[in-house]
């Protein structure tokens, strides 16, 4: 576990930790990664100038998983951060250790979900666009986004308020007006929200009791509560995985040893330079999505299962939109369990990318989610303050 | 038998646009090593590219120039592989929807004109340049011109000798030089081509073993390799010297001779996909008729106009029409001089003849045509003799900013009608050459040279010639 600390002398509410994938020019970014050991970039990212233009101190670093596609942060070249035996998130155990009220992180496959809900704490995935992603680490570009992990919805919502906004050197950053939505849009609670059933049978009795418990207070709080099975968005888990490895494929390919980063001492030709730097210093699971990215995207392949998973994504899509016809929010869980051991994930490699089946609708979709209370809300586009506020009547209820 | 040679060309011509396609680094060929460079097109992580409008400008002129359609919704598309020249070790460029398609360029070669179809046009960035140090044995990377913008013009196999690729690729550059959009110079890597050829019987309508020979970079060295290639898919067609198979492969101009490249070298998957970060490009009708009214005159149709409308002989019009800075040199001095004619001479036999002592090419002309057109203005009213006007454009060749009238002034190229000065002059010039005017005396009319060179030269050229000479004959008569 990572964490740098710098200008300690800030009052404890301007201060904020910023996880391992966002580039700083005065601390090393590594993205969880011994390929990037000690890297140092030449730019702040865009979220860190936003930050520190609205009085906020950079307190430090949390460590990611490599490329922040893992479970909590458990695949970090400095080793998975445990307490007896049970996975910590660096992110998590900042806000909790009141090192930093909020972190601001990246959410490549959903972890800042999973460790937000494991440790009872508040996070914002925004719509996709309006938080510029310029300045942090490539991994799967067409959900990946600038996410927030708070002690409050309060806090939740004020750093995010700092970080939307449009930026030229983001293509994919939305206009101003657009990203002015996520701020100022109108905040009323959901009035009627979609439980998502066919998510919650795989739960273990700690998160379906979270579910229930997220019921009964909407309930009680005047929200009307539907239960819904719907086959289509389940189907993003799989049409997920293949656009995120195959991405990652993609991005992680410019680290081969030549320009900067981790390089082998064991070459005699270029190709043994990229090969040997590569296989020494990436982790299992990213090599994984690696491999299983590139035959994806291969000639034979391209068709049959990426072009599909494209189609997938837009399938998606219209289901949230049909869902969002009749309902404010989409209730489900943020994984199946409040806590993942170290020896499960070394038994189940793959557990990351069967986890990120509560997280892949809304990273597939760019739809913003909101977690608080141990459960996870979706809303349509531009609905954060919406989601918020419905948040809040989670929170109450937990008090 | 007798043989066709099928062949059809990938030409890769880099944008003359002044920064790169997906980042603010200048493109600007010649700089010193990584001199030009950024982190986005140094591959480091965390850059976004963001799409450079002028390129789509750009890619949509050179499509407009060659009759293509143009998409309205184009993308970009990653194409990955690995080598050092490539930071990202992948290339961003056009493979689903490409700017332009389905076009034609017509040639003219000795057996008459021929439309050449093209098949697309697409948009990518270039990649880095190895620098091998012999000496040090070791290999350097300049990456200054990665990510300078490109267009990659791929036509249909319909061209079939050295001559008609040559007449393509001198209309291919000069159409583009035309819309201002590539420099085309192959001697600078400006302009790069793959050759893919094949030979068949001719009248067949299948086609034979295509090979390719990539990155040919002069139109001799392609002429060359056409031939060769040619007579070598004939005789192991024919002689069964050898099994021709698909591959690509090597040109060796010193040796004139093509060669396989190791199999490693050419073969692999790309792993094409969309660029995420890259939103399609949406191309509304404004823009496209923005485009589309940018489009300079063709040359045929400059010289329709010189010739018709103009009153300019044939031969002058073609020789304008050589190159669009001409032209528009010639346009801009016609128009503040008002004679054509004066104007074409000055362009022919002047600028032309001074960028071929220069060693310049014609685009390369970087004289004013307002400021020309004064000059010759200021020569056809007799403000300026002949001479002197060619001094001040040597003059202006050196220094742009020059103003005609006022160099003309503080030189002391203006000139005289000063009579009393001229027979002064003219009578100084006689006593001086006694032999001359007893021979002119005597007959010999030529003599006379002698004498009216020395006054010019006292004069300093500032004296209408057909003056000078009255005087001189008038002078001499009366003694
Ligand atoms: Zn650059």
């Amino acid at each position: 576990m990572n964490f740098y600390t710098a200008k300690a002398d800030t009052a404890a509410e301007r201060r904020v930790a910023v996880d391992d994938m966002i580039l700083t020019k005065t601390m090393p970014t590594a993205a969880g990664s011994r390929m990037l050991d000690g890297y140092m970039s030449l730019f702040d990212a865009e979220v860190i100038t936003r930050l520190e233009n609205a009085g906020y101190a950079i307190a430090g670093k949390t460590d990611v998983g490599e490329f922040a596609i893992d479970l909590v942060g458990e695949t970090s070249y400095h080793g998975a951060g445990t307490e007896n035996g049970t996975l910590l998130s660096a992110s998590a155990e900042a806000i909790k250790s009141g090192d930093v009220p909020a972190v601001v992180c990246f959410d490549v496959n959903g972890s800042v979900c999973r460790a937000a809900a494991q440790n009872g704490l508040v996070s914002v995935k925004p719509t996709y666009g309006t938080v510029s992603r310029y300045g942090t680490i490539p991994a799967a570009c067409s959900g990946e986004t600038v996410s927030v992990m708070a002690d409050s919805t309060a806090k939740c919502r004020e750093i995010l308020d700092v970080l939307a906004g449009h930026d030229d050197k983001d293509g994919t950053s939305l206009s101003e007006e657009q990203c002015a939505l996520v701020k100022t849009a109108a905040a009323k609670p959901a009035a009627k929200v979609a439980v998502l059933t066919n998510f919650c049978e795989a739960v273990d009795d700690a998160v379906s009791a979270k579910l229930d418990a997220a019921k009964a207070a909407l309930t009680a709080q005047g929200v009307e509560i539907c239960e819904i099975a719907d086959e289509k968005i389940a189907a993003a888990r799989a049409a997920w995985n293949i656009l995120m490895c195959s991405e990652l494929c993609n991005n992680v390919s410019r680290y081969d040893g030549v320009k900067y980063g981790y390089r082998t001492q064991n070459f005699t030709n270029i190709d043994e330079l990229y090969t040997n730097s590569r296989t020494e210093a990436f982790g299992e699971l990213l090599k994984t999505a690696i491999l299983f990215g590139s035959d994806n995207l291969s000639t034979e392949n391209y068709m049959k299962v990426y072009d599909k998973a494209l189609r997938i994504r837009r399938v998606v899509c219209e289901a949230f939109e049909e869902l969002f016809k009749a309902y404010d929010a989409v209730l489900l869980p943020a994984c199946s369990r409040l806590a993942y051991t170290e020896a499960e994930t070394k038994a189940d490699k793959y557990l990351a990318f069967e986890e990120n089946q509560y997280t892949a609708p809304a990273s597939i979709t760019g739809l913003p989610a909101v977690t608080a209370g141990s459960v996870q809300l979706i809303g349509s586009m531009f609905s954060e303050n919406m989601l918020f506020e419905t948040a809040k009547l989670l929170a109450k209820e937990g008090e | 038998m007798n043989y066709e040679t099928v062949i059809g060309l990938e030409v890769h011509v880099e944008l003359a646009t002044k920064s790169k396609i997906f980042c603010s680094c200048n493109a600007k060929y010649g700089a010193g090593p990584n001199e030009h460079v950024c982190p986005a097109c140094c591959g480091m992580p965390g850059m976004l590219p963001v799409v450079n409008k002028r390129v789509v400008d750009y890619g949509m002129k050179a499509g407009m120039m060659l009759n293509c359609h143009i998409n309205r919704t184009t993308t970009f598309d990653k194409k990955s592989y690995y080598y050092p020249d490539l930071p990202c070790a992948y290339q961003t460029t056009q493979w689903f929807a490409p700017v332009a398609v389905n076009g034609t360029v017509e040639i003219e070669t000795s057996k008459g004109k021929k439309n050449i179809r093209i098949k697309q046009i697409h948009m990518e960035e270039d990649a880095g340049k190895l620098v091998h140090d012999i000496a040090e044995d070791t290999t350097h990377v300049d990456f200054n011109r990665t990510s300078v913008p490109l267009i990659e013009i791929v036509s249909q196999p319909d061209l079939s000798s050295a001559e008609e690729v040559e007449a393509y690729l001198e209309r291919l550059k000069m159409l583009l030089r035309y819309a201002k959009v590539a420099e085309c110079a192959m001697e600078h890597g400006t302009m790069r081509c793959d050759v893919n050829l094949s030979v068949r019987p001719e009248g067949s309508d299948q086609l034979g073993v295509r090979t390719e020979m990539k990155n040919m970079n002069s139109i001799e060295a392609i002429k060359h390799a056409i031939e060769y290639e040619t007579a070598r898919h004939i005789d192991a067609i024919e002689n069964g010297t050898e099994v021709l198979v698909q591959e690509t492969r090597r040109w060796d101009d010193i040796k004139g001779k093509s060669f396989a490249m190791r199999n490693k070298e050419t073969a692999g998957d790309y792993r094409y996909f969309p660029d995420p970060n890259l939103m399609p490009v949406v191309i509304d009708d404004a823009w496209y008729d923005s485009i589309q009214a940018s489009l300079p005159e063709l040359p045929e149709e400059k010289y329709a106009r010189y010739t018709e409308q103009l009153g300019l002989s044939e031969y002058d019009a073609a020789q304008l029409v050589k190159s669009i800075a001409l032209c528009e040199c010639f346009e801009a001095a016609h128009a503040v001089c008002g004679s054509a004619k004066d104007a074409a001479n000055w362009m022919i036999s002047e600028i032309m003849s001074i960028l071929n002592q220069r060693k310049m090419t014609y685009d390369m002309l970087n004289i004013n045509g307002t400021s020309l057109g004064e000059l010759i203005k200021l020569v056809m009213d007799g403000t300026v003799g002949r001479a002197n006007g060619k001094k001040i454009l040597n003059a202006m060749f050196e220094d742009a900013s020059i103003v005609p009238a006022e160099y003309a002034e503080k030189n002391g190229y203006i000139m005289s009608n000063d009579t009393g000065l001229i027979e002064q002059v003219v009578k100084a010039a006689i006593e001086a050459e006694p032999k001359a005017v007893a021979d002119y005396k005597g007959g010999k009319e030529k003599a006379i040279m002698s004498i009216f060179g020395r006054c010019m030269k006292e004069l300093k050229g500032n004296c209408d010639p057909q003056t000078l000479r009255t005087i001189l004959i008038d002078t001499i008569n009366k003694m």
